[in-house]
């Protein structure tokens, strides 16, 4: 039974999103107030049905209903409830249902917080997403239905889910990923109800912009939870695999960083304004396309696509009519008067072009080395692949170019600046990021290295700028004390953001260049060093779990006279599937992070072992973190609260602006 | 002007073409690297005569090689077909890849034996040379000892007649046909 | 993460870190194994380099690898190898040739095209000098029609 109200739910769901595709877009073309008015009644419809499809979904998997075929193939009666819970989203139908929760959930949110806006334009942009929402639902509803029972044949227990994912990363990675996949359909839905409205101006910029900047957000974290789960849970320390799949949530994320900063311009100076709209369609273009990518199977496994094949060409449809319909409607209604230019090659506006141009050729590279075998192979000139070495290769030099621009980004003038200003405000920080760079080393007594020179020259830089920065807005030593009221959410966000990349580069490029790492045969009492620490192998065991068996090495970790951690690495072998799986173990701590796996017993009591020493790795995460935590700061500030207000505060601001 | 404005569209439209090709291509099927290349020379024993042969020993062609061992379930599935395609008269050579001899001899004599030969790849070496990548796998070899297709997977009925059949019964088209590629 | 996106969307995998104990007779062998093994992709699986991968083909591929270092081949002589048995499919970093041209020039390509665009749109600037209004100005103007709109 609650299958089935679930999918009823489902299908309800699906009618409010075609009333909310249909009615307030009619009714923003006729003028129909009525009409229009209905938009955030219906998008709360489509919340509230698909939220209760999504309940029985969730009830089905914790009382273990194995009759449901989603059920009976990704949980099991051992499994852990929790994990239970979140099994409903490790797989093709349920992570489809938690993407339309979310875009429902995005939907009530924008009708929520935009009192303020021109009703006409809310209608249109819940419009555009109840059409996004239609198409997804339907592809739920006729493809991938999420509450089909296997009867009469109901199984005795599940198949149980997969091991990897039985994790608290499959708990927060997806649905964080997701929050700024679908989140990105917001300023997609600002972008086309402003082409369909004909305006697109700075009031356009500024209210989808804090939206961009919360998806950004997410999406950020999102992937940085996901690198984060992939180094602990698989076992062998790697961070980033540039693959097809992984790529499809990076792009997104490129286009989203250029999307953002784009809005900047426009918002504060209206130029820009056909591009960041272009940016936009393009950001959310790229997230479908990476829906398209990772469910079609035409870039990884053949297995789920070649028995479905609907599959694949219901989103491809699904792509041409939204992202198609999108290219389009900007060819057609995007501003064909150049805004007037009116900055010089020295000022922000021409840095963030700077910016622009880099993210959006990044993007352009990762979808070219992403679909290049598909296109070779299309053209039947051969199998061809592409991977980290490539990526690498390119990407690379180019976050090393956009970053000189970064410094000085923040503390140049919009409409025309000077670069002997610039060299003004940054010679003497500058030449300190130099020999900092030069003599690092020297301080730890260790070799050069010119990569972690060069990485410390580019992060230290782009901090320095944000420091410099900070110091000018509190008037250090301008003799009339800090003037704390310049940090608003929108610099400390942008701030947090810019440092957040530079400790990412930072810990990309030291745990490249110094990561140590060694494979070898270990008994008990065996003793091996790494990165200057003890590793003895003090005893192995064997250990039930709730639904595995693990063998368990216990190493005790020591630096000099100092015990430093005990270390429990585990190998385990789950009952229902029989998969194997390798738990590492891991000490962390914000220089270093002491790694261990173990791989397979060789001989009578000896085990193959991976022992790593990984330098700084963590402030890939922390950097991660400071980015996502930075675009979400941003939200707190005023001037986005005062949309919501009155539309006379939007003129008076309008007024402060010109004047 | 305005002609720059559909150049989104234009590439998106290109991509959408590509993208729909793609459904179509099987991103896993991989085509041998040996394509018309004589196979490659070996020297190893005989899986029953013990007697050690080269590439030079697989006569008569056109033939089958078919890559196979006893701890590989799917060829146990084949294994009735190859012996109803050796009753046909199609010559068929065994490379018995990274198996135990013993166990391979006993799995012929129970379940019969459809190979005119069998080379013994006990390190997967003569495998390694072909670019195997598993088994089963089925080579075909041309009348000059070129190798012209390779199928991965099961051999049966429907996929010899599809994709295999035409070098046995044409000859003179057997170069031509080397450039196709199977494959599931 | 390849492998927990696989295992999200159905694909299953095992996962368990491969961990062989190669003894080299240099250190400069050993990095030139790692290297290489993770700059090739193992045949049989979908989108792994040998050194990750728990498939037979994979291993025997490692063992290869190990044998021609210590060999003494260089590395062009080992991905020739690899190539010539299991085509340019095997190779990560894709050889620079005619065939990838497109992929491997075309970053650089991107960027001078975006620069040049840039640059013109600069130059376009001396031409057309701004114009009466503002854009603010104009955004002022544009606001203030919009609010005696029904």
């Amino acid at each position: 039974m609650i299958p089935e109200i679930g999918h009823l739910a489902l299908i309800i769901a699906f009618v409010f999103a075609m009333g909310l595709a249909v009615i307030p877009m009619w009714g923003a073309v006729r003028g129909n107030s009525a009409a229009l008015n209905l938009a955030p009644t219906l998008a709360m419809g489509v919340l509230l049905f698909v939220g209760i499809a999504f309940a029985m979904l969730a009830v089905s998997f914790l009382k273990d209903d194995f009759s449901v075929a989603v059920v009976a193939a990704n949980s099991n009666s051992l499994l852990p409830a929790i994990f239970k819970f979140s099994a409903l989203w490790g797989n093709h139908e349920g992570s489809l249902l938690l993407w339309v929760l979310i875009l429902s959930g995005w939907m009530a949110a924008v009708s929520w917080f935009s009192h303020g806006l021109p009703s006409v334009m809310v209608a249109r942009v819940l419009s555009v997403m109840g059409m996004i929402a239609v198409g997804f639902l339907a592809f739920s509803l006729l493809t991938s239905n999420p509450f089909e029972r296997l009867l009469p044949n109901i199984p005795l227990d599940g198949n149980d889910l997969n091991p990897l994912l039985q994790d608290p990363g499959l708990i927060i990675h997806p649905p964080l990923l997701y929050m700024g996949y679908v989140g990105l359909s917001v300023p997609f839905a600002f972008a086309i109800a402003a082409l369909l409205g004909g305006r697109l101006d700075a009031s356009w910029a500024r209210w989808s912009r804090p939206w961009t900047n919360v998806a950004w957000g997410f999406l950020s974290l999102g992937i940085m939870l996901g690198s984060w789960w992939a180094y602990y849970e698989l076992g062998w320390g790697g961070w980033w695999f540039w693959d097809p799949v992984e790529n499809a949530s990076f792009m997104p994320w490129l286009m989203g960083t250029a999307l953002v900063h784009s809005l900047a311009v426009t918002e504060k100076r209206g130029v820009f304004r056909a591009w960041t709209v272009l940016l936009a369609i393009f950001a959310f273009s790229l997230s479908l396309l990476g829906t398209f990518l990772v469910r079609s199977g035409v870039l990884t496994s053949v297995h789920a696509f070649a028995s479905d094949p609907e599959r694949g060409l219901f989103i491809l449809i699904f792509l041409a009519l939204v992202i198609g319909g999108s290219l389009l409607l900007y060819a057609l209604r995007a501003p064909t008067v150049a805004s007037r230019i009116n900055y010089t090659a020295v000022s922000r506006e021409s840095l963030l072009m700077v910016n622009n141009l880099v993210f959006t050729v990044s993007t352009i590279i990762v979808l070219l080395g992403t679909l290049f075998p598909l296109v070779m192979d299309a053209f039947s000139l051969g199998k061809y692949s592409v991977g980290p070495p490539y990526f690498n290769a390119v990407f690379v030099p180019l976050m090393a170019l956009v970053m000189p621009f970064m410094a000085v980004g923040p503390l140049s003038r919009w409409r025309e600046d000077s670069a002997a200003r610039w060299l003004h405000e940054l010679l003497v920080p500058g030449a300190v990021v130099v020999v900092f760079a030069l003599a690092l080393p020297l301080l730890f007594g260790a070799r050069f290295n010119v990569w972690i020179a060069l990485a410390v020259l580019l992060s230290g830089w782009v901090a320095i700028g944000v420091l410099k920065d900070l110091w000018r807005r509190l008037g250090v030593g301008s003799g009339y004390g800090l003037r704390w009221q310049t940090l608003t959410p929108s610099f400390l966000g942008m701030a947090t953001a810019h440092l957040g990349f530079a400790s990412v580069v930072m810990g990309a490029v030291v745990v490249t260049q110094l990561n140590e790492e060694r494979d070898l045969l270990m008994k008990v009492g065996d003793v091996e060093f790494l990165g200057g620490y003890r590793f003895e192998l003090t005893a192995l065991s064997r250990q039930a779990g709730p639904n595995y068996m693990a063998d368990q090495a216990v190493f005790e970790i020591t630096q000099g006279d100092k015990a430093i951690a005990t270390l429990v690495p585990e190998k385990r072998r789950y009952f229902a599937s029989g998969q194997m799986m390798t738990e590492a173990a891991i000490d962390g701590s914000v220089w270093r992070d002491l790694y261990i796996a173990l791989g397979e017993p060789v001989e009578e009591g000896a085990w193959a072992v991976r022992l790593q020493f990984k330098p700084m790795v963590r402030w890939l995460w922390l950097g991660g973190a400071l980015i996502g935590l930075g675009a979400l700061l941003t939200v707190a500030d005023r001037r986005y609260r005062r949309q919501s207000t009155s539309q006379s505060a939007a003129i008076a601001e309008a007024t402060g602006l010109a004047g | 002007m305005r002609v720059k404005r559909f150049i989104p569209l234009a590439g998106f439209a290109l991509l959408a073409l590509l993208l729909f090709k793609g459904l179509s291509i099987d991103p896993t099927a991989l085509p041998a690297a040996r394509l018309g290349q004589p196979f490659p020379d070996f020297s190893q024993p005989e899986l029953l005569t013990e007697e050690v042969i080269g590439a030079s020993a697989l006569q008569p062609r056109p033939a089958l090689v078919n890559v196979w061992a006893t701890w590989c379930y799917s060829c146990r599935v084949e294994h009735p077909y190859l012996l109803a395609l050796a009753a046909q008269g199609v010559p068929i050579y065994g490379l018995n890849y990274k198996d135990e001899s013993e166990k391979a001899r006993q799995w012929l004599s129970e379940l019969g034996d459809p190979y005119r030969l069998n080379i013994t790849d006990r390190d997967g070496t003569v495998g390694l040379d072909l670019g195997v990548y598993g088994a089963p796998e089925t080579y075909v070899l041309g009348p000059d000892g070129v190798i012209l297709h390779r199928h991965v997977g099961v051999l049966d009925e429907a996929v010899f007649e599809r994709d295999i059949r035409r070098f046995f019964t044409a000859p003179g088209r057997v170069a031509q046909a080397s450039a196709q590629e199977g494959g599931e | 993460m390849h492998r927990l996106l696989c295992a999200l969307f159905l694909v299953s995998s095992s996962a368990w870190a491969v961990i062989e104990t190669y003894e080299f007779s240099s250190p400069d062998l050993s990095s030139r194994y790692h290297q290489l093994s993770q700059e090739l992709r193992c045949p049989k699986c979908q989108n792994q380099n040998i050194a990750d991968s728990n498939a037979p083909i994979a291993r025997d591929l490692r063992v290869v690898l190990y044998e021609q270092l210590e060999a003494g081949q260089t590395d062009a002589q080992i991905l020739d190898f690899m190539v010539a048995r299991y085509g340019q499919f095997v190779r990560y970093r894709p050889e620079v040739d005619r065939q990838t041209a497109l992929l491997w020039w075309s970053p650089l390509l991107l960027l001078v095209l975006g620069g040049v665009g840039v640059g013109r749109h600069f130059r376009k600037k001396d031409h057309h000098p701004a114009q009466g209004l503002t854009a603010a100005e104009r955004d002022q103007v544009d606001r203030l029609l919009e609010d005696r709109l029904p």
